[in-house]
Order: C-alpha cells, then structure tokens, then sequence
C-alpha cells in the first residue's frame, strides 16, 4: 500500500467521527521506484492531506518531508523527488492501519490492508 | 509485453474467485469500445469495485498505461482472496492498482468524495434470495438478491459521491436488474447514460451502461417518473427487438 492510498483511507466504523489519518503500524515496508512526473504530483499535492503524509512517512522511516508546505515549492525540484518518494514509492508491505478513535486494528498483509468490518462495527 | 487487454492465460485463479466470464468481456468490450474517450478523459483516478481476478482492472490499465501513463488505480473486493489475486493478475501483466479488501469502497468515501474520474463495476447481479447476498466466497460474486439489485442499489449512491464532476461510471446490468429504472435512478441524480455494449446469451442479456453528469439534467430525486425517460426506455426496447432478431452484439 502506497502511501497516497494511506492518505485515502479512514476508519469506516459506524459512529466513528476522527477516523483520519489511520496510524500506521509499520513491520515491513518496501521501496519500488516509479518514474517522476511532475503534474500528476501537481496535481496531488491539493488532494492530499500534508500532514497525515509527513506521519505515514516518518512511521515508514522516512523523514525528508518538511512539516510545512505551499503551492510554491511544486517548483524545486528537489521538493518534488522527496513528495514522489513518500507518496508513490513507499509501500506499506505488512502492518497495521489503526484507528486514532478507537484503536481498531486493520491488518495490512502483503500490502493489502483489510477494511472489513466485524458486524457490531458496520 | 504490450496487450490491450489482459490476457486469459495470464490471468490467476482461485476456487473462490470468480473466474472472468461473458459479463467481464462485455465490460472489457465496453471500455474498448470507449477508448478514444478514455484516453482524451485521462482520468488521474480509476477504480473498480469488486475486481473478482483482475481481468477487468488490468485491462483497463494496459489499455491506457500508454497515453495516460500516471493514472492511479484502486481496485476493492469484500473476498481477500480475490484482491490477492486480482494482484497476481497485475504483476503478470506489469501494471500496478492499489488493492484494499473492503465491503464497496467502504473508508474510502470520506476523502475521495467527488475525485473519481472513471469507476468500473461488474457487480453481483443475479437474482437469488436475499439472504445468499454477501456471503463468503465465491457466492457473493454473483448473489443480487431481489432482482439482482441488492448490491447495485447500494453502489449506486455510493458512485454519485465518489464521481467527479467529470466523473464517468461503467456498469454490468442484468435485463432482470431493470436497467431502464437504474438509468432512470440516475438520470434523477443528474446523470445521462448510454449503453456502450449490449449482448444476449440464451439466458440472459447484458448491458454495459455508461453514467456521466450531464449539466442539462437537473437533479431531481424525487419518486416521479422522469419525463425524459422516454429515450432511454425507447433505447432498450430497441434492444429487446434486437435480441429477437439474432443473437445480439455489441455497438
Ligand atoms: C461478477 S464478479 C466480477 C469480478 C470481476 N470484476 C470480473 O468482471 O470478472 C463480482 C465481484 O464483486 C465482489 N463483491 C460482491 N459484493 C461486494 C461488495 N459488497 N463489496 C465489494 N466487492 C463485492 C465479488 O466478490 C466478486 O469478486
């Protein structure tokens, strides 16, 4: 699981109302390059949720992100490899998403996280 | 490696996975037939709810990875064992979705609302008992309950949130699913719709309906009976003619 896929997500538990960012319980994480491109980052960069990313980084190990941001630095190049990175390189490979409400773990194996509600929850 | 579809042989399996069939070709058609419009859409984000094998997702990313090569794919199924392979049937093919397994895009409503730009269904649609919907494995695959249309009645309003202004959904639907009402349905929600392929097996016939938001509709929702439904119902009746004249086909 990418971590813009992270930024997706929130827990679904009836009832619960601060159910984003899912904290995440890091076991393995892998990196696999993709090709950079600059608009689709663009283009991200006012969907997503900056400092729910600056975390989800930091718990996968990586802190390059700077805990601020605005629409300016989409030029230096440098800021764009280090939000690609984060955003489309990191994957959270096994885990835990857990829920800042409740603590409600979802089980995160081989990359694919499991939402699936047990019936008291929906 | 550069198919435009994924390939059958390339395809993983499993006993409770639904094995792609005459409904994912017709999809697959569909979204083939479209493909001018896909690639000059350039959705940023797909996805497909229920994936079954990844027969449907991965065609879809073969068919733009091309000319649209940075779209994100998520594909959700409620059985793990058809997200993993749905996995399986990506990285045979060398292209990437995200995959959560989740009942519809359950914890993906709240911050997706109004960001997917093309959403593709092939939903369980076969009329059986109430009761067989939802079930573990391989059931859940094709149990619609009530005309087939327990699983569809719930997307649909999920689809209308998800959608981007620009927004296009691709759905499967069953003649006994009663697609002019679905279109009807939507139409009350502002969407247009047009059938992109039509086929007819001896048991059933299938249409893949596309829904947009058309500015020209006003949204109404109200239970009256839309006074332009008359062209889309005259749509289908054309099709049922058709199915009587031969064996069907797509447009
Ligand atoms: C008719 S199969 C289609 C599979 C594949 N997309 C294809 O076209 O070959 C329907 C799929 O939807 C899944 N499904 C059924 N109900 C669901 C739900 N509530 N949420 C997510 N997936 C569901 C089933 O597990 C099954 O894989």
């Amino acid at each position: 699981m990418r971590l813009l896929t992270h930024n997706m997500l929130s827990c679904n538990i009836k009832g619960v109302t601060n159910g984003f960012p899912l904290i995440i319980e890091a076991e393995k994480v892998l990196e696999k390059p993709v090709d950079l491109n600059p608009d689709f980052l663009r283009n991200m960069f006012h969907k997503v949720e900056w400092k729910a990313l600056v975390d989800a980084a930091k718990s996968l190990g990586y802190s390059e992100l700077p805990e601020s941001v605005d629409p300016a630095m989409l030029e230096s190049p440098e800021f764009l490899h280090r939000f690609h990175h984060a955003l489309l390189e990191l994957h959270l490979e096994e885990g835990a998403l857990v829920c800042p409400e409740t603590g409600r773990k979802f089980p995160v194996n081989k990359g694919i996280p499991n939402m699936l509600l047990h019936e008291d929850e929906v | 490696m550069s198919y435009r579809t994924a390939q059958i042989r390339l395809v993983s399996s499993h006993p409770e996975v639904y094995e792609p069939c005459d409904d994912s070709f017709a999809l697959v058609d569909a979204l083939l037939a479209d493909l001018t419009n896909l690639l000059e859409h350039k959705p940023s984000l797909c996805i497909e709810v229920g994936c079954g094998s990844g027969y449907v997702i991965t065609s879809l990313a073969l068919m733009l990875k091309e000319k649209v090569p940075d779209t994100y794919y998520v594909a959700t199924d409620m059985n793990p064992d058809a997200v993993r392979v749905t996995r399986e049937t990506l990285e045979a093919h060398g292209v990437d979705a995200e995959l959560i397994i989740t009942d519809i895009v359950s914890g993906l409503e709240k911050r997706l609302e109004g960001l997917v730009d093309v959403m593709v269904v092939n939903p369980p649609y076969v009329p059986t008992p109430e009761d067989e919907v939802g079930k573990s494995g391989i059931a859940s695959a094709w149990a619609g309950g009530e005309d087939g249309r327990a699983v569809i009645d719930r997307i649909l309003p999920i689809a209308d949130t998800m959608l981007s202004e620009r927004g296009w959904l691709y759905l499967v639907t069953l003649t006994a699913n009663n697609p002019s009402q679905i279109c009807r349905q939507m139409r009350e929600r502002g969407y247009a719709s047009r059938i992109v392929v039509q086929r007819s097996t001896d048991e059933e016939s299938l249409h893949i309906i596309k829904f947009w938001r058309d500015p020209e509709i006003r949204p109404s929702l109200k239970e009256t009976t839309a006074p332009n439904s008359e062209s889309l119902l005259s749509q289908f009746s054309r099709f049922s003619f058709w199915k009587g004249g031969n064996s069907g086909g797509s447009l």
